[in-house]
C-alpha cells in the first residue's frame, strides 16, 4: 500500500517536474496532507471541489500520504523539506507542533495579511489567535476544531447510582468514590496517549485556564505547589480507572461507557462520531459535559494549513488557504469530518446534536490549547512529557515526575 | 591471461553491489555515528559537535534503563524458551513417529507469518480484561476451572515483556526445531548404537553424546535468536502499541527521533543497537568463514 502511494508520489513529482520543464504556464497548487480515508478524505474532496469551481484555471494536486495521525506523512514531508522541495501548503496540527518545528526551521510564512484581508480575525475566537501565533505572527489557517476536554458518561449508570453529573474536581472525585463503592468502574481509560490526554484535562481542571496557559509560556512554574496539587489530583483520578487500560485503544475505552461497564471517559469529541457510528443515541446512550473544573473553557485542537517559504506556486497556495478559511469551505469540510468550523459563523443546522453544543461553546468559551494534540508544546517537549508520564505510571513517584516535568520545560520549553 | 580476464570481469560484475553496500550501509553507518555525536534536535540538521553527551545522557536516562531491563528479560525468556522447546520438539520428531513430515511443517509454519500478524493474534489471546469482559486465553482458563492460570499477561508489572516473548517463542521455536533436527540427523547412528551397547541410558546418550555434538547448532541458534531479540520492534508494537512499560531501545529510537525530533539521541540509540548486535554477529561470521574455508 505504502509502496503504491510512494510510487504514485514519485510519478506525481516527476510529472510536476516535467510540467515545469515544459513551461506551459498551467497554474497548479500542491497541497500535502494525511487525509486519505473516511470522513477526512471526503471532507478534503468537498473542499477541493469548491476550490476547482472558484479557480478553474488552477490544477489542484492532492499529495496525501496515508498513515494514522500523519506519522508517515510527516516523515515524507521532513525529507522533502530537507531536500528543498516543499509542497505549496501542508496540513499540521495548529499551534506549537507547527510553529516549534517549521517556524524554527524557517519553512513557513506568516499569514497576518491574509487574515486581515479576509476578515478572519472577526469570525474566529479572540483567544484562539495567540495560540496559533508566534511573536505576533499567525502561521496557519485552521480548518476544523475538535474539543479535548469532554467527559463522556453513561446516563443510566449515573442515574442507577444516584450520581449527578459533576462540574468541579471535588464533585468528580466524590462521584467516583460512590461509583467505586457500588462496584462500577468509575473511569474508563486506554493506552498511554489517552493517559496524557486525561492528564492535560485534569491539569486544566485543577489549575484553571490562566495558570494552565502559563505552563506553556513559562509564567506558571512547573515546580510550584499548585502544580503538585494538580498532579496529585491526576494521581487520584488514575486510581478510579480500569486495570487493563494498557491494552485498550481509545475506542475500547469509550465503548466501556456505552456498554455500561464504566461511568465516565475523558476523550476528545471525535468520540461523538464513533458513538454515532455505533448507532447510539445522544443523551440516552451517552451524555457529555466539560471535564469537571473546565466548565466555560474550550480546550481545542485543530488541523490547519500553512504557506511554505519558497512555495513554487505561492499565489495559488494563497487561493487554497482562502478556500480553507472560508465559510463555504469549512461548511463543506466539517459536517463530513465530524468536527466544527474554526469560524464562529457556520450554519448550525448542518451539524448533529453534539456538534451544535460544541459550536455554542466555541463561540462563547475561553479557548485554550491541547498538549496531546500539538497545540501548546513543540514535538520535543511533548515527547519528553510523554516519557515522564510513562515512567510515573510505572513507578508512581510523584516527586520524580514533577522534577522530570520541570526538566522537560527547561530543556525543550520556554522555562529557564 | 584468461584467468586475469576472468578476475577482471568478476570485479566489474560485483562492483555495483559493492558500491551500493559501501554507500547505503557503511556510508549511512558513518553518517549515523556523526549525527549521534551532534546536538541535532528539531527538523533542521545541526552538526555542532556534542562529544559523547548523547551516549552519556542515555545511560542516566531512566527510560533507557527500562529499555535495557526489558531487552534483557525478553532476550533471556525468548532465547532459552525457543532453544529448550525447539530441542524438545526435534528430539520428539527424531523418534521416527508416523506423519513426521506433517508435524515438521506444522511446527515450522509460524515462522512464515510476519511478526505483525503474530502480534495481532496474541493481542487477542493475551487479553488482560477481567470480570464480565474476560476473553482470550483467560476465558479458556476460566472455563476449564484453571483460574490460578488467569493473569495480566503483557500488562503485568515489570515482567510484562516476558508475555511478548511467549509470542516470539511460538513463532521461532519451530525454526529452532528445524536447526536441531538437521543436527540430529547428521549424527551417525553408529555413535548412538555404540553407546547403547556400552549400556548408556537414553538420557545419558542425549546428555553426553548428542548435546555436545550439537553444540555448533546451539551456538547458531543462540546467535540468530539473540540478535533478533535485540532488534525486536514490530511484535511489541502489534501487541501493545508504543507504551513505556514495554519499551525497548528500537521503540525509544523511533519515538525520540521521529515524534520528538531528537535526532542526535536517536542516532546514539541506533549505534548502541548496532554495537550490541555486532558483538554477537561478528565473532560468529568469523567462525563460519573459517570453518567454511577449511571445508
Amino acid at each position: 500500500m505504502n509502496k503504491k502511494i510512494f510510487a504514485l508520489l514519485s510519478v506525481l513529482m516527476i510529472a510536476s517536474l516535467a510540467l515545469a520543464a515544459c513551461g506551459g504556464g498551467a497554474k497548479k497548487v500542491e497541497v500535502f496532507s494525511w487525509w486519505t480515508g473516511g470522513g477526512e478524505a471526503a471532507g478534503l474532496d468537498a473542499m477541493i471541489k469548491i476550490f476547482n469551481a472558484k479557480y478553474p484555471s488552477v490544477e489542484f494536486i492532492n499529495a496525501a500520504v496515508a498513515g494514522g495521525a500523519g506519522t508517515n506523512a510527516r516523515a515524507v514531508l521532513a525529507t522533502r523539506l530537507q531536500a528543498g522541495d516543499p509542497p505549496d501548503s501542508w496540513q499540521g496540527h495548529a499551534g506549537q507542533e507547527l510553529i516549534g518545528t517549521y517556524v524554527a526551521g524557517k519553512q513557513i510564512q506568516p499569514l497576518n495579511d491574509l487574515y486581515e484581508a479576509e476578515g478572519w480575525l472577526d469570525v474566529m475566537p479572540e483567544t484562539l489567535i495567540p495560540l496559533i501565533s508566534q511573536d505576533g505572527n499567525i502561521y496557519s489557517v485552521p480548518v476544523n476544531i475538535h474539543r479535548a476536554n469532554v467527559m463522556w458518561y453513561n446516563p443510566k449508570v449515573l442515574a442507577d447510582n444516584g450520581v449527578a453529573v459533576p462540574t468541579t474536581m471535588d464533585e468528580w472525585l466524590a462521584a467516583m468514590d460512590t461509583l467505586k463503592a457500588a462496584g462500577v468502574t468509575p473511569l474508563a481509560l486506554g493506552e498511554q496517549w489517552t493517559k496524557l490526554h486525561l492528564m492535560e484535562t485534569v491539569l486544566l481542571g485543577s489549575l484553571g485556564a490562566d495558570k494552565y496557559n502559563g505552563l506553556w509560556d513559562g509564567s506558571t512554574d512547573w515546580g510550584s505547589a499548585e502544580v503538585t496539587a494538580a498532579l496529585e489530583n491526576y494521581a487520584k483520578v488514575l486510581t478510579y480507572t480500569n486495570s487493563d487500560s494498557t491494552s485498550l485503544s481509545w475506542q475500547d475505552a469509550a465503548q466501556l461507557v456505552i456498554n455500561g461497564d464504566a461511568a465516565f471517559n475523558v476523550m476528545g469529541d471525535w468520540a461523538a462520531g464513533y458513538f454515532i457510528e455505533l448507532g447510539k443515541t445522544a443523551m440516552t446512550d451517552y451524555g457529555w459535559a466539560p471535564v469537571p473544573g473546565t466548565v466555560g473553557v474550550f480546550q481545542f485542537l485543530s488541523d490547519s494549513f500553512v504557506l511554505a517559504v519558497g512555495a513554487p506556486n505561492e499565489e495559488a497556495a494563497m487561493d487554497w488557504l482562502k478556500v480553507a478559511g472560508s465559510k463555504e469551505g469549512q461548511e463543506a469540510f466539517n459536517p463530513v469530518k465530524g468536527s466544527i468550523c474554526a469560524r464562529t459563523d457556520c450554519d448550525k443546522s448542518l451539524f448533529g446534536e453534539y456538534l451544535q453544543s460544541a459550536m455554542d461553546d466555541w463561540s462563547s468559551n475561553v479557548v485554550v490549547g491541547s498538549l496531546t494534540h500539538g497545540v501548546v508544546a513543540n514535538d520535543s517537549w511533548k515527547s519528553e512529557i510523554d516519557t515522564a508520564l510513562g515512567l510515573f505510571i510505572q513507578d508512581g513517584d510523584l516527586a520524580k515526575f514533577q522534577a522530570a516535568l520541570v526538566a522537560a520545560c527547561a530543556a525543550s520549553g520556554p522555562c529557564k | 591471461m584468461f584467468k586475469d580476464k576472468d578476475r577482471y570481469l568478476s570485479i566489474v560484475l560485483i562492483s555495483p553491489s559493492i558500491i551500493a553496500v559501501l554507500i547505503f550501509i557503511y556510508g549511512f553507518i558513518a553518517w549515523s555515528v556523526r549525527v549521534s555525536l551532534s546536538e541535532w534536535k528539531g527538523l533542521t540538521p545541526d552538526y555542532t559537535f556534542a562529544k559523547l553527551n548523547n551516549y552519556i545522557n542515555l545511560f542516566s536516562d531512566p527510560r533507557f534503563q527500562v529499555d535495557i531491563r526489558n531487552t534483557l528479560i525478553f532476550t533471556g525468556v525468548f532465547v532459552v524458551g525457543s532453544i529448550v522447546l525447539g530441542f524438545f520438539m526435534a528430539v520428539m520428531l527424531d523418534q521416527g513417529l508416523k506423519g513426521e513430515g506433517f508435524f515438521r511443517s506444522l511446527f515450522l509454519f509460524p515462522m512464515a507469518i510476519s511478526y505483525i500478524v503474530t502480534g495481532v493474534v496474541w493481542r487477542w489471546l493475551m487479553n488482560p480484561a477481567e470480570g464480565d469482559r474476560i476473553s482470550g486465553l483467560n476465558l479458556l482458563f476460566s472455563n476449564l476451572n484453571l483460574d490460578f492460570l488467569i493473569n495480566k499477561w503483557h500488562t503485568t508489572e515489570t515482567w510484562g515483556i516476558a508475555a511478548i516473548a511467549l509470542a516470539a517463542i511460538w513463532q521461532m521455536s519451530g525454526y529452532t526445531m528445524a536447526l536441531y533436527l538437521a543436527g540430529l540427523r547428521s549424527i551417525p547412528i553408529e555413535l548412538r548404537e555404540a553407546a547403547q551397547i556400552d549400556g548408556a541410558t537414553e538420557l545419558q546418550i542425549y546428555r553426553h553424546i548428542m548435546l555436545p555434538l550439537l553444540a555448533p547448532v546451539t551456538l547458531s541458534a543462540l546467535i540468530i535468536l539473540g540478535h533478533m531479540s535485540l532488534k525486536v520492534f514490530d511484535l511489541i508494537v502489534a501487541v501493545a502499541g508504543k507504551q513505556l512499560p514495554l519499551d525497548v531501545p528500537a521503540i525509544y529510537m523511533w519515538q525520540t527521533t521521529f515524534d520528538g525530533l531528537f535526532y542526535g539521541r536517536g542516532a546514539a540509540i541506533g549505534i548502541l543497537l548496532l554495537i550490541s548486535v555486532a558483538v554477537l554477529i561478528i565473532p560468529y561470521i568469523r567462525y563460519t568463514l573459517k570453518t567454511e574455508t577449511q571445508a
